[in-house]
């Protein structure tokens, strides 16, 4: 145990500093360490608990998302229906997740059930070898036919509204210019936004519990409003609250859309020209542009209404028609106001609601407190178990020390090096780790002890007193690592930082006690030839 | 130099007679523990229940506890806790779950931050819905069993399966008076608990592992002495050891408890008394004496014969 050939010693040494080295990025200010080659940049990143922030979780909702799914089968139909005369395409209707049709009478059956099962589609496109396919087509007697979209073909759909749910939640967050935000998808349907720095999430939250589908339509002024009130709405008409609570009076809009918020290309915040209100300017593309030019012409003096999220922002009256593919929204907005609309516009609507499951959020006043309390801990917690250890073992304990103390450079350098997360309870991981990493040494020296007073010669029972120690280490320390490891698994935020922590310690731990320690010792050995063991 | 003993070099305790005391006292104790479980409960935080907590600071002084209970009283948020934390500034409010779902929790938030406004510094908050603390809960519970498992099914290939079940009721023990000491001390039981028992089984199993190596190695080289003397012997030799380690992992967590702040106080405190105290005790009480019951060692004493 004790005889290192020079090239293990070299290696270990070698190793050590290597792993020690990797922590030195954190002691210089992030913009030095940017002017750094790549591979030398990783550093320890600082939990939202210690720097402050937001950390929010959302969730897709699915059931939006399959019921959608179901809605669109159903106009599907109906548009089978109508364009080759099986029925009426009122007839088809929703039953659950299905869509039921009954074909009229004349017809025959085979035929609408040839033409329906069009509908469905091989999943994953024509080339796709899995064999499903996204709608299920039944006849189930007396002309009536079911569709139902397959399990495979709604997972698929939900996996994409997740995906494009991902990629606007980016391009909303990133509109608030804060430092580093991430955004990552969690389990199936789960995207966790976290926001560094973030003191108050009310605004980002009100920016995510948005969908942010925007539609222009026609105000229906068949019918008054007064007589819609009482329950006589057109088919073709919903009635819709506004967006602004003091405005009870609410509007009878057409159902179809004129132009939607797909077809802008972009919206700005600004301020009208003769009212210095605010407002919100927006460009249609090409499609868009046509659309609303044709609809305005055809309605000038008739009012049409700016829906968001099936909430009427305005209903202004069409003055003149509006040929340039470019207009302006207002509705009594405050600045903030239209600059949130303006970034949803921009970022575009999201394909199903998100709901706010979990909010955590930490100031920057207890992110700091917590920074400092953490760093007292550590020093004073150090600090006692090293003058304990030298009272304890003398020359052997301040071996041990020197082992600590680059035990713990080394869990930094790990950290670093997989830009690890440091948490308040990862710091008391690392704390821990101070005074149970001293454990391999108390092992090995009272094996030492041990040996000694069985009455071997220092250097047999320093030899000894290593073997034997080593495996003892070994399975004590795989049990805490077992524990660690599952809360790894099981755990978020800030008990997966202290999960980290512990289980890097561990194994940096381990280490030193099988290399650094007995080098250190090896050496002394060599250059005192001691007479005696002084432990 | 001299260097400090704190335990004497070959002591001679029987340990072993201690569990004619000890099994009683850690059944006791266990049931105590149980029944503290179901009459007083935990206290769930809102990792495992829902609901809302928030950290503030008054920026007036110390805080008004009575006036903000009023202020948040009056909104129909059912039950709120305010409690003093730390400083004379700090409070601690705890909404309960809101009925309605995911979307009445942010309500409820938004309303206790319309009333108390800029009055207060929202130092931290934290909202919990009703699905993620239903999915914590069973990770956490999992957890710990998985864990136990896990550790279980190591020191069986390690070990002969005695010791493995002799760790395992060690280990359930150990767990056991922490949810009692817990129950008693009402501290908030939350992810971090999770994190400070699992912690507990680590470091408690590796006193019992220290022991139990060198119980199994005496096994081996002393073949003529009975199981008590064996035990007696192992517990002994590694006694300064134990004694040693514990020093220096109290006086880190006694560091961390008293200067780590309020964010990690209970987790310390559960730590300090699973660690501390009951696994130390665990370790040389519990778990060496009972692998007589168990019958480690059953198959030595024709060999003692024949030698």
């Amino acid at each position: 145990m004790l005889h290192f050939s020079r090239l293990k010693a070299t290696t270990v040494l070698f190793t050590t500093f290597l792993f020690c080295a990797f922590a030195i990025p954190n002691f210089f200010p992030e913009k030095t360490v940017q002017s750094w080659p790549k591979w030398a940049q990783r550093h320890l990143v600082l939990g939202l608990d210690l720097q402050g922030g937001s950390h929010i979780l959302l969730e897709v909702d699915t059931n939006a998302v399959r019921k959608e799914k179901v809605e669109s089968l159903r106009d599907d139909v109906r548009r089978v229906v109508r364009e080759n005369r099986l029925g009426s395409p009122g007839a088809a209707t929703i039953r659950g997740t299905t869509v039921e049709f009954r074909v009229r009478e004349g017809v025959d059956a085979q035929v609408a059930l040839t033409k329906l099962r069009e509908l469905s589609q091989p999943l994953g496109g024509i080339l796709s070898a899995t064999g499903q396919r996204t709608v299920d087509v039944v006849e189930a007697g007396n002309g009536i036919v079911r569709l139902t979209p397959t399990e495979p073909a709604i997972v698929e759909r939900i996996r994409q509204s997740v995906e494009q749910s991902i990629q606007i939640v980016e391009k909303r967050v990133n509109e608030l210019g804060t430092v580093e935000p991430s955004i990552q998808r969690q389990g199936v349907d789960r995207i966790l936004v976290q926001v560094p720095g973030l003191q108050d999430p009310s605004r980002l939250k009100e920016l995510l519990g948005k969908t942010a589908k925007l539609a222009f339509r026609l105000v229906d002024q068949t019918v008054p409003i007064d007589q819609a009130l009482n329950g006589n709405v057109p088919a073709e008409s919903d009635l819709l609250k506004s967006t602004k609570a003091e405005n009870n009076q609410p509007y009878l809009i057409e159902k179809r859309v004129v132009v939607s918020g797909e077809d802008l290309t972009d919206a700005q915040p600004g301020f009208d020209q003769r009212t210095t209100e605010p407002i919100v300017s927006f460009r249609f593309n090409n499609n868009g542009a046509r659309r609303f030019a044709q609809i305005t012409q055809e309605n000038v003096g008739k009012p049409f209404a700016i829906v968001l999220d099936n909430e009427v922002i305005s209903a202004p009256v069409i003055r003149e028609p509006i040929l340039g593919g470019s207009g302006q929204i207002s509705g009594n907005f405050t600045v903030q106001a239209a600059n949130d609309l303006a970034i949803l516009l921009r970022a575009g609507a999201l394909p199903a609601p998100l709901t706010i499951i979990e909010e955590r959020t930490v100031g920057p006043g207890l992110g700091q407190d917590s920074i400092e309390k953490g760093k007292l801990a550590s020093y004073v917690g150090s600090a006692m178990v090293i003058i304990f250890m030298f009272l304890t073992y003398g020359l052997f304990g301040l071996f041990a020390n020197i082992a600590v103390a680059i035990n713990v450079a080394m869990i930094f350098g790990v950290l670093s090096l997989l830009n690890a997360t440091l948490t308040l309870p990862g710091i008391a991981g690392i704390v821990l780790t101070v005074g149970i990493a001293v454990d391999s040494n108390v092992l090995i020296y009272e094996r030492i002890r041990e040996e000694v007073r069985a009455g071997r010669s220092p250097i047999m029972a320093i030899d000894a007193g290593f073997t034997r120690a080593l495996a003892t280490i070994l399975d004590s320390n795989i049990t805490t690592f077992i524990a660690a490891a599952v809360l790894f698994f099981i755990g978020t935020g800030p008990v997966r930082g202290f999960a980290v922590t512990l289980g890097i310690g561990i194994i940096t731990t381990v280490f030193t006690a099988f290399t650094l320690t007995s080098l250190i010792v090896a050496m002394w050995v060599r250059w005192w030839r001691p007479k005696t063991v002084p432990i | 130099m001299r260097l400090l003993r704190i335990v004497p070099d070959d002591t001679k305790f029987d340990f072993m007679r201690f569990r004619r005391i000890s099994f009683p006292m850690s059944a006791l104790l266990s049931i105590i523990a149980v029944v503290l479980y179901f009459s007083h409960g935990l206290n769930f935080g809102i990792d495992f229940v829902g609901g809302t907590l928030m950290e503030v600071q008054s920026k007036s002084g110390p805080a008004d506890l009575s006036k903000m209970r009023e202020t948040v009283s009056g909104l129909g948020l059912g039950e709120v806790q305010l409690q003093q934390f730390g400083a004379p500034t700090d409070v601690l409010l705890r909404v309960a779950q809101q009925p309605g779902g995911e979307g009445a929790q942010q309500v409820a938030v938004a309303k206790v931050r319309q009333a108390l406004g800029d009055t207060v510094e929202y130092r931290r908050v934290e909202v919990v819905g009703p699905r993620v603390s239903t999915e914590l809960l069973a990770y956490g519970t999992i957890g710990l069993v998985v864990a136990i498992i896990g550790i279980q099914i190591y020191l069986w290939f390690r070990f002969e399966w005695q010791f493995a079940l002799g760790a395992m009721i060690a280990n359930v023990h150990d767990i056991v008076l922490t949810i009692g000491f817990m129950s008693i001390a009402q501290i908030d039981f939350d992810l971090t608990s999770i994190a400070a028992l699992l912690t507990i089984l680590g470091y408690s199993l590796n006193d019992t592992v220290v022991i139990y190596d060198r119980i199994r190695e005496n096994l081996r080289r002393y073949k003529r002495l009975s199981m008590a003397d064996l035990l007696n012997s192992s517990v002994n030799s590694t006694l300064s050891r134990s004694i040693i380690t514990h020093v220096t992992v109290t006086l880190a967590l006694l560091a961390l408890l008293l200067f780590g702040g309020h964010a990690i106080h209970s987790f310390t405190a559960t730590m300090m008394f699973g660690v501390v105290l009951v696994g130390t005790y665990t370790s040389i009480f519990i778990a060496a004496p009972i692998l007589i019951y168990l019958g480690v060692g059953l198959g030595r004493e024709p060999r003692k014969e024949e030698g």
